[in-house]
């Protein structure tokens, strides 16, 4: 396709003044519904925001959602058996509050197993979302050492019956994918839904560069606070109340 | 000199008669040439997603392009997706494309060509899937732009392709 300079200017002087007319107000909004022929862009950026006071001691709906989304298989040997999210329990030694967290892949802005990664299989794709290309990962396991919260899981043992949108095997390693086939077909991470369905109603999905979204708005006013904030990896995923 | 041109000979006598053999074996030229596709259920539609020999040449090259843009661009347009190809190709009967009478798998046989798409992904087809919205989706216009041109410049130069087209 090729379009003349009068129609470029057109074009391009629409945008502009679309973006131009009131920060945070705009006439089209950006990348919403991305065409399905289009390849995703940081125009979003994915993101989670859980709310721990929430998150009751003994719910696990998150992690059942997760496992029945992804075929993860429960007849697997207990120490290898893949994990994408799993809860926390946490207990302070001083007042005996216990608490109860989500723990899954973080999706870091500036991932460390993507550092490490010798081939390029674990990658971070434009909108946020880390993620491991298993038709190019080696099964090394460096990410699985380099990420600092334990996320990722490695396949031991041949798989059967896979799920058809999620592609799993052995010698690969793997992690949450913020349901990514949900994401691209526009709905939300299973974790999110179950807990906003069966749970505590702690967890919040949304485009957190999108200042209308109520992730970013809740961002905004409340405090948040992501987990080893020394390591400045700013993750996608954030916590309240810890 | 005269003992090489014996070996001479009788080599080309030995090759002829070896030739001569292996046609009467073969029963000549009327018997068909073993199919892999006998007894295999071709699919569901009527037409592929592009013309069969483009396909029987060029699919592993748009299921290795198509790869790249789901898993890194998360671009699911249906054409060559291989959850698309599982859901028209896979048996009715045995709800697989592997299998001996399998789509993919008998003729990779046949090929003794191993594919190890299928430890990974699921050679059922799709049932309910997440990624039904995108059936609705409009022709990914840079894939067809893609087959276009694998159709004008990769055709024309590959001998092989060119000779079955005309």
């Amino acid at each position: 396709m090729s379009i003349d300079r009068r129609q470029f200017l057109a074009v391009g002087g629409s945008v502009v003044a679309s973006m131009a007319l009131a920060p945070g107000l705009r006439l089209i909004a950006l990348a919403e519904a991305r065409n399905p022929d289009q390849g995703v862009t940081n125009l979003k950026r994915w993101g989670i925001l859980v709310d721990t006071t929430r998150c009751a001691q003994g719910c696990s709906a998150c992690v059942t959602a997760c496992n029945k989304e992804n075929g993860l298989q429960q007849d697997v040997r207990l120490d290898i058996r893949p994990q994408w999210i799993r809860t926390v329990t946490l207990r302070d030694e001083q007042t005996g509050y216990v608490q109860t967290l989500p723990m899954m892949c973080q999706h870091c802005e500036d991932p460390p197993c993507v550092d490490v990664c010798p081939t390029g299989a674990s990658f971070r794709r434009a909108d946020g979302i880390v993620l491991v290309d298993r038709h190019i990962c080696i099964g090394c396991r460096y990410c699985m050492m380099a990420c600092p919260y334990k996320a990722r899981s490695f396949v031991h043992e041949n798989l059967h019956d896979q799920l058809p949108d999620i592609p799993r095997g052995k010698g690969t390693v793997e992690a949450c994918t913020m349901c990514v086939q949900r994401v691209d077909a526009g709905k939300i991470p299973a974790c999110v839904e179950a807990c906003n369905y069966d749970g505590g109603k702690a967890m919040t999905f949304g485009d957190m560069k999108d200042p209308t979204s109520e992730i970013a708005k809740r961002l905004a006013t409340e405090p948040s606070e992501e987990i080893r904030p020394q390591l400045a990896l700013d993750t996608g995923v954030r916590y309240q109340g810890l | 000199m005269k003992l090489k041109l014996g070996a001479w000979v009788t080599a080309v006598v030995a090759v002829a008669v070896f030739f001569a053999a292996a046609y009467a074996i073969s029963g000549g030229p009327s018997k068909p040439v073993p199919s892999p596709l006998a007894g295999v259920y071709l699919g569901k539609g009527t037409k592929c997603v592009a013309p069969l020999s483009v396909m029987r040449r060029y699919h592993m090259q748009f299921l290795l392009h198509q790869r790249f843009l789901t898993v890194h661009d998360g671009i699911r347009t249906k054409r060559f997706l291989l959850t698309n190809c599982v859901d028209c190709h896979a048996d009715p009967k045995t709800q697989s494309v592997l299998g001996k009478h399998g789509f993919c798998a008998s003729c990779h046989e046949y090929a003794a060509v191993r594919i190890d798409c299928f430890s990974c992904h699921s050679s059922h087809p799709e049932s309910t899937g997440a990624n039904s919205v995108m059936a609705l989706a409009p022709t990914n216009s840079r894939i067809a732009e893609m087959v276009k041109e694998t159709e004008i410049t990769q055709l024309q130069s590959d001998p092989v392709v060119a000779s079955n087209e005309h």
